[in-house]
């Protein structure tokens, strides 16, 4: 039996756990409920401010770094429990699933560039 | 050995014959959202790339309320990520200090304190506190 | 002493004679202090002397009894009566071939268990001149819990990464490679890789933790699984820091 190349996948899939499991919940309210909710104004998600946030080169790295590794974590859980449910073609669920992965990557560092 | 050995396979619906499997399978699904939210903020940096006007629809959107249920939704299983995921970390990674092992109870609770700062501190930056 | 009266519904398995398993029932008076396991031996004894079944030590040390009773793998020396209802359903163990009634066949996991090298591998002789080696009560701690297992395979019975392949390892013959690479005495991490850290190792393992939670023993195996994948992944991708000549003097264990 061979060593396993499991552990690339399987740290991505960790470190977006960590990283998704901190901060996705406050980033949901913030982007998504605070305004209508009032706990935010409509200026503090003006297109300037978050224009210059996002568009700074640390703004850029941690956009990048942060979307990628929480696809790759969805990605690599996915792939798992696709198994667990019965489908048990492993190699087509890995290109999908981390092919997806790769492509959101690719995505983001196109949209981030635009910026 | 027995001569004829009989062989009961694990049925496809294994995951729904029992609560334990049922959580852990709802545990696993949370990754669908966490990409989902990805996915969300991958457009609304698109749309931030097109211009004002792009940026400003893809929020009216968002904040729409059928965006607000997507939100919704999306946070409901980002939480129950957050809160079985910080559960399990002292038993992937046991802390010893000298001969005694960190009481798994303080691991998890300073992740979730470590949780509340971080959202705390994200809520102030964005300018709602 | 008071007494209940127990309908025991046995899953019965004749390869002689049965083309499949099929539930047989049995009315146990039983006193209230009774485990699963006397109400059982009273049905060989007075009911039905055909039905078979492992045991031994009647106090949940040696491992032979486990068994699947109202759906949840235990050890039924260990099943309190007093814990369940007056209906008990007891089949055996999940996702082993069955052999004959509640008997089911150990081949896999006794291969799984040694496939592991579950014996120390030192990378020296032992220190002392008397050949002991020298340990602290800490040292212990660190791998002590996961020493503890009797082989009763009620991870197994429950584990559905099992029940979907086979070739998994398990979490018993994991958590038992766990409990030598923890061990101070043990540098045989290495030789131990080409299994635990294979695609039919810890990899295959989702982290259910239901082996922990069925464990008669407390042992927690997906803890023991979890702590070696992060090991794993940090000596994965710090090989390259390794000097080149230490795969060389890494010891390989020799095969039992």
């Amino acid at each position: 039996m061979a060593r396993s190349n499991k552990p690339i996948v399987w740290g991505l899939f960790a470190a977006g756990g960590t990283a998704s499991a901190f901060m996705v919940p406050v980033i949901m309210i913030t982007v998504g409920l605070a305004v209508p909710f009032g706990w935010l104004s409509v200026e503090d998600l003006s297109y300037d401010r978050v224009h210059a946030i996002a568009s700074h080169p640390l703004g850029r790295l941690i956009s990048f770094g942060f979307i990628t590794i929480c696809l790759w974590h969805a990605a690599h859980r996915t792939r798992t429990t696709v198994h667990d449910i019965g489908i048990h073609n492993d190699s087509a669920t890995m290109t999908i699933c981390y092919g997806m992965a790769g492509l959101g990557t690719i995505l983001t560092g196109i949209f981030l560039f635009l910026l | 050995m027995s001569n004829r050995p009989y062989i009961r396979p694990l049925p496809t619906s294994w995951w729904l014959k029992e609560g334990r499997y049922v959580r852990y399978m709802l545990r696993e699904a949370t990754c669908l959202f966490v990409g989902l939210h990805a996915l969300v903020l991958m457009i609304g940096i698109l749309r931030l790339s097109q211009g004002r006007e792009a940026f400003e629809s893809f929020l009216a959107g968002l904040w729409s309320p059928a965006g607000q249920l997507l939100s919704a939704v999306i946070l409901l299983m980002a939480v129950v990520h957050s809160v079985t995921w910080f559960n399990l970390t002292p038993k992937a990674m046991p802390l010893w200090v000298g001969d005694t092992k960190v009481p798994g109870w303080m691991i998890v609770g300073a992740h979730y304190a470590g949780w509340l700062a971080v959202s705390v501190l994200t809520l102030y930056l964005a300018g709602g506190l | 002493m008071a007494e209940r009266q127990i309908t025991l519904e046995v899953l019965r398995y004749r390869p002689e004679s049965d083309s499949e398993p099929k539930f047989q029932t049995y009315e146990v008076p039983c006193p209230d202090d009774w485990v699963v396991l006397d109400a059982l031996n009273y049905v060989k004894d007075h009911l039905d002397r055909s039905l078979s079944y492992r045991w031994s030590c009647h106090m949940a040390v040696c491992g032979s009894c486990g068994m699947v009773i109202n759906d949840n793998p235990m050890l039924s020396c260990k099943a309190f009566l007093r814990d369940l209802p007056d209906h008990i359903r007891v089949e055996p163990l999940n996702n082993f071939p069955i052999e004959r009634d509640l008997v089911v066949s150990l081949d896999d996991f006794m291969e799984k268990l040694t496939s592991v090298k579950p014996y120390l591998i030192p990378r020296e002789p032992a220190a002392e001149v008397d050949g002991t080696y020298r340990q602290s009560p800490t040292q212990l701690k660190k791998f002590k819990p996961f020493s503890m297992c009797i082989n009763c395979m009620a991870c197994y019975s429950v584990c559905p990464q099992y029940g979907l392949n086979e070739g998994f390892a398990g979490p018993a013959a994991l958590a038992l490679a766990h409990r030598y690479n923890a061990d101070s005495r043990d540098q045989g991490r290495s030789a131990r890789e080409d299994v635990v850290a294979s695609n039919t190792g810890i990899w295959e393992c989702t982290f259910v933790g239901a082996c922990s939670e069925v464990c008669p023993k407390n042992i927690d195996p997906a803890a023991a699984i979890q702590q070696t994948k992060i090991a794993s992944t940090v000596d994965y991708f710090t090989a390259w820091l390794r000097p080149k000549n230490d795969k060389e003097n890494q010891v390989k264990g020799e095969d039992a």
